[in-house]
């Protein structure tokens, strides 16, 4: 599909029911719709022209609201925005997850009628999923424009206790309940695994306990200040978020970040990915119990942690990223320095790896496990490492270039089983490709200015980055003022978490902390 | 076999501290001091996002409780604050919750994410890693509240949460210390201004040791502990810039 010929295409398709207009310097096709051919237009983009779903974008004007159902293709077909609206007192919209068979849009219909209230026709699962329903009544609507972002709710009447839904009816059935506070050091969340006795029959996880509200919080703030915010709700990926949003931001405000700190920008992304990668790897180690690689792959993600802090202040990359470029400049030869302890990590790395291919203990734990078809990865328009386990060769980094990403050479490695050995060799491949690039960046440093102006203008932009759990999309709509009028984050681990289940189902008890670990989620991405 | 080879070509690589010092490249952000910075004071503490800056009449304090390192009072400012990079970070509490000398040398641990955004709860994480090792000073953690010691909460305590933290703190057998890690579980940090943020831990249990950082180091945490048991002294949360 090219995205030039897109618009003559759907203007074909629906005479006079869908316009379209098609914005080249952005690639970008943006199509206005009636509500009646919203899931015709949905399902055509998505099965037979082949664009993934990015995310949906909820929006109340003054009088109506708009629905912004963002697509993305490979590179030629660059993305499309499906827009309806709607008077704010008819809020039913067509669920495309149910009559266009978009399965991704599914948690973001389900989310936007929890905090919304926008109604899905023909959505079988609503409700119980941002709100929990033993926390909230039905009918707060925090997202909408007169809900105070401060004030404790004084009117709560939540419902009795919330209990989990029994699906699996054979003799003897029961729900084993994991969470929210669960095991050692990890995030709460609620898992329940349905058995009668030694496989998971079914796994439900109940997420957004962690729910901090971070899209509403951002509203009213400054563009500056809701930085901090998109930098802080999900700090194992700090600077990719936070590009993300400044990325936004800068395309709203036609800003051109100097080349300097477009190469740092670039630097300091791998080194985050390089970083959390060996964090993941360490992760499978440990659910794995094999002792001495877990203590070796925890050696390696601290020493990238140091080599972080070291370079930039910090050990998560608070603090550098600023509208318009960074805060502050790294000298060159501190980024080279960088990369040679980046170097000497990814050597271990590759020992490591090395090692952990011919450990069989290891392999049988790991190797057939959580498995991921491609078809589901496809139709779940799954994002990052797990994606590209199941053959799904999508990269934003490749796809829809940003950073001047197109100059820099790279593989995208990908993997065809699916399973949870897929992933980590996906993790250990895309660690060397990172660095890579960090020593491409490296070599691309000029000597420059780091930030430049950038005018706040009322508009809105989509800013997306290929994260290192996978493909992130930031939308942010200023006002007039240069305030946040909507920010909405769409994040990797809310992408892949929708499938999670489907690797947990089949599989026995003792290997579900090995699942788990393979998918690299992150609940306070999810959550925010 | 190849593991165990390849464990000891390692060698060893555990941290000195606490019985020596600890000055590896990149193991602590730091924290900023304050100063008395005279007219620009005022201008200064209005960049602070959560408020941890205070101007008394020209002379800046830093309460870490509500640092967020976002460095807005270290960069692009004509008169910067100045930085401190150590890391014995943690105040203590006055709540009656002591314990006994039997608790100074194994301590089970139990750790709460009450809404954290990852980065706390990875430096916890970090413990167990060889260059920090927490065993060897008598620190365990232990999935369930009946073992556990000392509660660690990380998180600003989110809407949902608060259920689920108090359950676990109920749960565990007395005497039990709290201890609070990051600037989100002092005072809610960025998100505090939030009908579901939370302003803390100490809204809702009785916190005996604060450990300030956004995040904490795995060695401020380290120090944290020591400082619950006992073993170091604790220090100061506010930096009044004298």
């Amino acid at each position: 599909m090219d995205c030039a010929t897109l618009k003559d295409l759907i203007e074909a398709s629906w005479p006079g029911r869908a316009r379209c207009r098609f914005d080249p310097a952005a690639r970008t096709n943006e199509v206005t719709c009636e509500r009646a051919v919203l899931a015709d237009v949905c399902s055509r983009l998505f099965h037979e022209w082949d664009y993934a779903f990015a995310g949906l974008v909820v929006e109340e004007g003054e009088r109506q609201w708009e629905l912004r159902y963002v697509f993305y293709g490979e590179r030629d077909a660059g993305w499309v925005h499906v827009l309806v609206a709607a008077p704010l007192a008819d809020s039913v919209f067509p669920s495309i997850a149910v009559e266009a068979r978009v399965f991704a849009a599914d948690w973001h219909e389900r989310e936007a009628e929890d905090l919304f209230g926008v109604h899905f026709a023909g959505h079988p699962r609503l409700g119980d999923f941002v709100l929990h329903d033993d926390a909230w009544q039905e009918g707060v609507e925090p997202m909408r424009r007169g809900f105070d972002p401060v004030a404790a709710l004084r009117d709560r009447r939540p419902a009795a206790d919330w209990r989990p839904r029994r699906v699996v009816q054979e003799a003897g059935a029961f729900i084993l309940p994991i969470g929210p506070k669960f095991s050692g050091v990890t995030e709460s969340v609620l898992f329940e695994l349905e058995t009668v006795g030694e496989d998971v029959i079914r796994s439900w996880t109940r997420l957004f306990y962690k729910w901090r509200a971070v899209e509403k919080l951002a509203e009213g703030k400054s563009a500056e200040d809701a930085l901090v915010l998109a930098e802080r709700f999900a700090a194992t990926t700090a600077f990719a978020h936070g590009l993300a949003f400044c990325q936004a931001v800068e395309a709203i405000g036609g800003a051109t970040v100097p080349p300097r700190a477009r190469a740092l920008r670039v630097f300091l992304a791998e080194l985050e990915r390089l970083r959390q990668h060996a964090g993941a790897i360490q992760e499978i180690c440990e659910s794995t119990a094999l002792v001495v690689a877990n203590s070796q792959a925890g050696l390696l993600e601290e020493d990238l942690l140091r080599v972080s802090c070291e370079l930039t202040g910090h050990r998560y990359l608070f603090g550098l990223l600023a509208l318009g470029g960074l805060t502050i400049d790294l000298p060159t030869e501190a980024c080279r320095k960088a990369l040679r302890k980046a170097q000497d990590v990814v050597a271990r790395l590759d020992a490591l790896e090395r090692r952990l291919k011919v450990s069989s203990s290891f392999l049988d734990r790991i190797e057939e496990v959580g498995v991921i078809f491609p078809r589901t990865a496809r139709a779940y328009s799954l994002v990052g490492p797990v994606a590209r386990a199941s053959s799904l060769a999508r990269d934003l980094r490749r796809e829809q270039p940003y950073l001047g990403y197109e100059s820099f050479e790279f593989e995208v490695p990908t993997e065809e089983e699916g399973d949870g050995y897929a992933r980590l060799r996906v993790l250990f491949a895309e660690a060397r490709q990172s660095l890579r690039i960090m020593d491409q960046a490296a070599g691309v440093l000029r000597e420059g200015a780091v930030q430049a102006p950038v005018a706040l203008a009322a508009g809105a932009a989509l800013g997306w980055v290929e994260a290192p759990r996978g493909a992130t999309f930031h939308w942010v709509r200023l006002d007039g003022s240069g305030r946040v009028a909507r920010y909405r984050a769409v994040t990797p681990s809310f992408t892949n978490w929708h499938s999670f289940h489907l690797g947990a189902e089949k599989f026995a008890f003792q290997d579900f902390p090995i699942i788990l670990s393979t998918f690299d989620l992150s609940a306070a991405e999810n959550d925010r | 076999m190849k593991w165990v080879v390849s464990g000891l070509r390692t060698g060893i690589k555990t941290t000195a501290y606490p019985s020596g010092a600890e000055n590896a490249p990149g193991v602590t952000p730091g924290l900023p001091l304050g100063a008395a910075l005279g007219e620009r004071a005022a201008a200064l503490a209005e960049r602070c996002p959560t408020h941890a800056l205070a101007n008394a009449e020209g002379r800046i304090s830093v309460d870490y409780r509500r640092c967020v390192h976002c460095y807005r009072c270290a960069r692009g400012t004509p008169q910067p604050l100045g930085w401190k990079l150590g890391f014995e970070w943690a105040g203590a509490r006055a709540t009656g919750n002591a314990f006994g000398a039997p608790f100074s040398r194994s301590i089970h641990i139990v750790v709460v994410d009450a809404g954290d955004c990852g980065a706390c709860l990875n430096e916890v994480r970090q413990l167990n890693n060889p260059y920090y090792n927490m065993h060897r000073l008598g620190f365990f953690i232990t999935p369930t509240p009946r073992h556990a010691d000392v509660l660690l909460v990380v998180g600003p305590v989110t809407d949902h949460l608060r259920k689920a933290l108090r359950k676990v703190y109920d749960a565990m057998p007395t005497p039990k210390r709290v201890v609070a890690v990051g600037a989100c579980a002092l005072s809610g940090g960025v998100f505090a201004e939030s009908f579901v943020g939370g302003k803390g831990v100490a809204k809702l249990l009785p916190v005996d040791v604060e450990v300030p950082g956004n995040p904490p180091p795995p060695i401020a945490i380290l120090h944290g502990l020591l400082v619950a048991v006992g073993r170091a002294a604790p220090a100061a949360l506010v930096s009044s810039g004298s």
